[in-house]
């Protein structure tokens, strides 16, 4: 007994458990009546901030090709290193990415591939039911990145481009 | 030696017209009886979901039917769940465990008067299964069997945590089925009787005012706290008490004879409940008038009667609820002091005062029927609310220190902290 056990002198006049109670029903009831806080998931849907970053998605150009221009620079401002680039040049001189690959268990949905990118190609997606029946399915790949059709983060709030 | 009258006392309180009509009516009432028994029990579980949920500010189970198909979808489960059996239980024991806990339950509510007494063309018939003139003996008799299923059940399973949980249990029900008794003495002094149709027939006539609980309030708080401890809810749920106890004495059990102990324990509660109603809101009395009480009784009057006793039943069993989702469970030695120390004295005290009472209004020449009599009992017992609230529930009713609180233990407690921190500030500079 009393290994250093914490001895309080408790405010005994002060102490009530029935009226403590009675006080305690008294919240719960009153909360009986409020409406309930639950999202019934399936069905509705929390409104995602606009600075949400989700899983990636590349825009295209008008004739549905990727924007990426392989330039190489998301590859190397990723700090998860989840970005597998392999450049191209087509008969024109123009780059463009043989492969494409972004392994979204390694990403870390930090949205600098988003920042750095001068073609405002890749992006980071407001986005988040991303489930897949094989870890394979996590690879996106060129094809399955343009394909993406959900909204893009804005990285930033346009009225608040500071984050004040 | 002359023979004890006992055909005389197990014998229905009003003499059934013809043998005939008297078991077609027993078995009508007790068929009647058990569907709505078990079918209000199984809406109950989902009346719980739903209260703590709207409690919590959640929705509680909507999917299955819009939430309506939840138990039968829960029962459903359950059979179709694998029985496991442990290696090291008693097999025998440990199957009948979970009828032990369910049946007494369900036998208490035999002589419980549901209704006003319906004048049928064949003869009077009772709303209750049987009305014993010794209903009420026959309750506390079979209350305490309700113990063995719960002991038994953490006995057979053969793991420390339920037999822990058994152990408690037993000694829970056993402390306060001595304060649960208690609480219904003032009752059956006022009412003379251990009928309960003649408990229910004295709180009628005045409305509320004639009502045990403004007659006998400190009765009814006590009564409500033992029924608590009695069916093992919050917060007296220590059999269970998942967080030290896995899940108490219900550990081993899996799939329907788990489902048992879940059906169990809400038929207790309803059953506490309807006892409640039966002994201090009038049980099936409609309050502000006699018209219920007297001849002729119609069925239109049972219907009613019962629609209101059964209305009176599920207010507190949403008291139950309502306490268990605001109360959180004490600890082992709070929930002993409070039945040992604080109900059992209480109730003594207010069994001398009661009593005394009684007869020198009795003295005095009021009649007991008269608006007099239950308004000076009630003056008495709003007197005895405001001491109980204002000076005996000050820290020392539950505490969280309760054992700790007398000073001199303090200062002893004190010294030895103090000698300990010393000593280990020299092993450890």
């Amino acid at each position: 007994m009393a290994i250093g056990v914490k001895v309080l002198e408790r405010p005994i006049a002060e102490t009530s458990y029935l009226r403590a109670t009675m006080k305690g029903m008294a919240l719960t009831l009153k909360h009986m009546f409020q409406e309930p806080v639950t999202v019934q998931y399936p069905e509705e849907k929390w409104s995602l901030s606009p600075r949400w970053r989700g899983t990636h998605r590349m825009l295209t150009t008008e004739d549905g090709k990727a924007k990426c221009v392989a330039c190489g620079l998301c590859p190397t401002v990723c700090p998860a290193n989840c970005i597998k680039l392999v450049p191209g040049e087509d008969e024109k001189g123009n780059r463009y990415p043989l492969v494409f690959e972004i392994d979204e268990f390694r990403c870390i949905f930090c949205g600098y591939c988003q920042e750095v990118c001068p073609e405002e190609a890749i992006h980071v997606g407001r986005h988040y039911e991303n489930s897949e029946y094989s870890r394979d399915g996590f690879v996106y790949d060129l094809e399955r990145l343009t394909a993406q059709t959900h909204p893009v983060c804005e990285m930033w709030d346009p009225a608040d481009p500071k984050g004040e | 030696m002359t023979a004890l009258p006992v055909l005389a006392l197990l014998q229905a309180a009003t003499p059934p017209q013809s043998l005939f009509v008297f078991l077609v009516a027993t078995v009508l009432k007790m068929l009647i009886l058990f569907t709505t028994y078990m079918v209000g029990v199984a809406l109950l579980t989902l009346a719980e979901r739903k209260i703590s949920a709207w409690m919590q500010d959640r929705h509680g189970p909507n999917r299955v039917g819009k939430g309506w198909l939840q138990p039968a979808a829960d029962g459903l489960k359950n059979i179709m769940k694998e029985e496991t059996y442990p290696d090291a239980a008693y097999t025998p024991i440990f199957v009948l465990a979970p009828v032990l806990a369910f049946v007494p339950a369900m036998m208490t509510w035999a002589v419980i008067p549901w209704g006003a007494p319906w004048d049928s063309p064949w003869g009077t018939i009772d709303m209750a299964v049987a009305p014993l003139p010794v209903g009420f003996l026959y309750i506390l008799a079979i209350g305490s069997v309700g113990v063995y299923g719960i002991v038994l059940a953490g006995w057979s399973s053969n793991n420390k945590y339920s037999l822990l949980g058994g152990l408690r249990s037993s000694a829970q029900m056993v402390s306060y089925e001595i304060a649960m008794g208690m609480a219904t003495i003032p009752v059956l002094l006022l009412a003379g009787n251990v009928s309960l149709s003649q408990i229910v027939e004295r709180q009628a006539g005045l409305g509320p005012l004639s009502w045990n609980i403004a007659t006998c309030t400190i009765a009814w708080l006590v009564f409500l706290i033992s029924a608590f401890a009695e069916t093992n809810r919050l917060p007296f749920d220590l059999p269970e008490a998942e967080s030290e106890l896995v899940a108490g004495y219900h550990s081993e059990y899996s799939a329907m004879k788990f489902s048992m102990f879940f059906i169990a324990e809400y038929a207790n509660m309803v059953t506490a409940s309807a006892l409640m109603s039966t002994l201090f809101f009038g049980g099936w009395d409609i309050p502000f008038t006699t018209w219920d009480n007297v001849a002729p009784h119609t069925a239109l009057k049972t219907l009613l009667t019962t629609g209101l006793f059964f209305g009176k039943t599920l207010f507190w069993v949403f008291f139950y609820m309502w306490i268990r989702w605001t109360v959180p469970r004490f600890r082992y030695d709070q929930l002993m002091a409070l039945g040992w120390k604080l109900l059992l004295p209480v109730m003594l005290g207010y069994i001398v005062v009661m009593g005394s009472a009684i007869i020198a209004l009795q003295k005095a020449g009021f009649v007991p029927t008269s608006m007099a009599f239950s308004g000076a009992l009630l003056g008495l017992n709003v007197v005895l609310v405001l001491v109980l609230l204002f000076v005996l529930d000050r820290g020392r009713i539950v505490s969280p220190a309760y054992s700790r609180l007398d000073p001199r233990h303090l200062s002893r407690l004190r010294a030895v902290a103090k000698v300990h921190r010393t000593a280990e500030a020299e092993v450890s500079p």
